[in-house]
């Protein structure tokens, strides 16, 4: 750790990795209330979970990625973050945010109050007060990056990763936006959560996998530098017009249909290129970074986001196919492996790279982190493949056959069983990788021929 | 595209700038689908989008082709200029290219006032949902394309504007290939 403020990461890796453990056990209980509907119905209502389930998703994420910031923005521009004071308060906030929200969803505190009742927009359910909290926090963050930023060298990676940032918390602006018109709110409700995960998120996606690849690989900045750009150019001409594939079936003019049809179908090339970008980049590197493990997580990261949210994602992205797989279990299947292999990966790429240096126990034996990592990933492409069968099928008996939706729930409960056998599977990985992280801190192992073959 | 960047040799050799050419790659790749399907959806109803068809200005669109591939050439003129380091005739020739571009815009500008009073909007039929999608579209970039020129013609470096020629050739080779399979294509 060259620079002190970087420590400031370590809390937040750990709060992220608290509500992970939260958000998948969350994921467990809901599989299981799938195929057995009555469990806990009286005191968590599925809604509830599912809203835990996504919320705690999102925000654990978000933590990762503030704490990424916190750990590479002092060494891309190398000095020491602004004030790391405001760095804890803005942790705090959102501890204290995240903690306001679990109540009150768990008692449904406040029904119905403009500043502290939950506010029933999906994914935007937080109260008032939190969604403020939210603001503000973003805002210290903000500052005391740019600060830092500014003060310091400024590099291709963290201008983009700011410029996501940024995009970031203005576009959470449209979350206090919610018009009475049901087919408004849900315009504007996209403006959230698709310029999100499909445009500001994925530049700050690419530029820690860049900033990963730099550190992994140790191939020339510049040569990372031209793919960034060319990811970020590709990510945003695609996905700014793609939220169009979100206004098919909403009460917006038709011609969406066809921008979102051809726009979104473009969406896949900028996951193609981090795919390809991670893949190159290994290949013509010089370095052989001791820290095998992050080098998994980052190429997994990078695979598993094409496929998830780049194939899948264009499975039932053109207005054709949508008409009729629309909010099926295609839309779960395309949901778990798109959040899994792009942003969950790369924050778990993130804490592998960097918590052994925060923790000063580098190089160390990372054998357990990396069955972590393909019992996780096998664990989430195997409930891919389950929901996605599970959705052809409901998808033709409903919707082209025109059975009623309970009748055929009941005949695909087949696959929502083997989707809580690999729900399972996610949950052990995901203890297994954070014991992988924490527990076994005196396995410091000498890095040597025997080790190198073993970690290949 | 971006996976040839592996090889950065040929790349490296490409006039301009390789942002622009990421840019006129994406671009070409939506008109292009944008077409496909347009060509598509007339399959299911040829008789129909011959009528709707009939509706359009063929000889002002035609105009509108002299116009712009005359611009582009205007332009390919100026980046000629440039490398043989007569600044005055490029920024005269890139100025020329603009106000090409902008009479574009005036006759295209016609023609949608025309349509609109006649009452046919973008749901009137799909033959003008692609219409105004596509040549709507295409119109922006020609503005943009306008500005694009201006920023070079101001900040002239030869690098500078050989990438606005490019992006206005792109501009123009999207118009040439609108004009036949939206107007003329019976």
């Amino acid at each position: 750790m060259k620079y002190q403020t970087q420590k400031i990461a370590y809390a937040y890796f750990a709060v992220a990795m608290a509500l992970f453990a939260v958000q998948v056990t969350m994921g467990l209980v809901l599989g299981y209330i799938y195929v057995q509907p009555n469990f806990l119905a009286e005191i968590l209502p599925f809604n509830i979970g599912r809203m835990l389930h996504t919320n705690s998703l999102v925000v654990w994420l978000l933590t990762g990625f503030f704490g990424a910031a916190y750990f590479l923005i002092p060494e891309e521009s190398e000095r020491e973050i602004h004030s790391p004071k405001l760095a804890y308060l803005q942790l705090a906030i959102l501890v204290i945010g995240t903690a306001g929200v679990v109540v009150t969803y768990l008692f449904n505190l406040f029904e119905g109050n403009f500043l502290l009742g939950k506010e029933g927009r999906e994914f935007l359910e937080q109260p008032r007060w939190v969604k403020v909290g939210i603001v503000v926090a973003a805002l210290i963050f903000l500052y005391n990056v740019t600060m830092t930023v500014l003060k310091g060298k400024k590099t291709a990676i963290s201008n983009i990763l700011l410029i996501g940032l940024w995009g970031l918390a203005l576009l959470f602006l449209f979350a206090f936006y919610n018009p009475s018109n049901l087919a408004l709110d849900k315009q504007y409700w996209w403006y959230v959560i698709h310029l999100w995960v499909e445009g500001v998120w994925e530049l700050i996606m690419a530029s820690i996998l860049a900033y990963l690849m730099l550190k992994l690989t140790g191939v020339d900045r510049e040569v990372v530098e031209k793919w960034l750009y060319v990811i970020v150019a590709t990510a945003l001409f695609s996905g700014i017009l793609g939220t169009g594939h979100h206004y098919y079936w909403i009460g917006t003019p038709g011609y969406w249909q066809w921008i979102g049809s051809i726009f979104s179908s473009l969406e896949v090339i900028p996951f193609f290129a981090m795919m390809a970008f991670a893949f190159v980049m290994v290949w013509k590197g010089r370095r052989d970074h001791p820290n095998k493990a992050a080098l998994l997580w980052s190429l997994g990261c990078a695979t598993l986001a094409f496929f998830g949210a780049g194939v899948w994602g264009f499975l039932h992205t053109l207005h054709g196919v949508n008409y009729y797989t629309h909010g099926t279990q295609i839309t779960a299947a395309h949901g778990h492996l798109a959040f899994f292999g792009a942003y969950v990966c790369l924050n778990l790429a993130i804490f592998t790279y960097a918590m052994p240096i925060l923790k000063g126990r580098d190089p160390y034996n990372q054998v357990l982190n990396m069955a972590s990592f393909w019992l996780m990933s096998g664990g989430m492409v195997f409930m891919t493949f389950t929901l996605t069968f599970a959705g052809t099928v409901q998808t033709h008996m409903q919707r082209v056959v025109g059975e009623a939706f309970m009748d055929v729930q009941d005949q695909i409960a087949i696959f929502f069983w083997m989707r809580l056998g690999s729900g399972v599977a996610v949950v052990i990985g995901v203890f297994l990788f954070l014991y992988a992280i924490w527990v076994p801190g005196r396995e410091v192992i000498e890095p040597g021929p025997t080790v190198r073959a073993a970690a290949e | 595209m971006s996976e040839t960047v592996e090889t950065p040799h040929p790349l490296e050799q490409l006039p301009g700038d390789l942002m622009m050419w990421v840019l006129i790659v994406s671009e070409l790749l939506v008109f292009g689908a944008g077409l496909a399907a347009f060509l598509a959806v007339r399959i299911g109803d040829p008789a129909g989008f011959a009528a709707a068809q009939d509706h359009l200005h063929r000889a002002a669109a035609g105009l509108n082709t002299v116009v712009l591939v005359t611009s582009g050439l205007l332009a390919a003129l100026a980046v000629r200029a440039r490398e043989a380091d007569k600044r005055l005739r490029t920024r005269c020739l890139l100025a020329g290219a603009s106000v090409l571009g902008l009479v574009f815009l005036v006759i295209k500008g016609m023609e949608y006032a025309d349509k609109a009073a006649a009452g046919i909007g973008v749901e009137t039929h799909p033959f003008f949902t692609f219409y105004y999608l596509l040549t709507g579209f295409h119109a922006a970039h020609v503005l943009a394309g306008v500005i694009i020129l201006g920023l070079v013609g101001w900040k002239d470096s030869p690098r500078s504007v050989e990438v606005g020629a490019a992006f206005w050739h792109m501009v123009d080779l999207v118009w040439v290939l609108l004009f036949p399979v939206i107007y003329l294509l019976r």
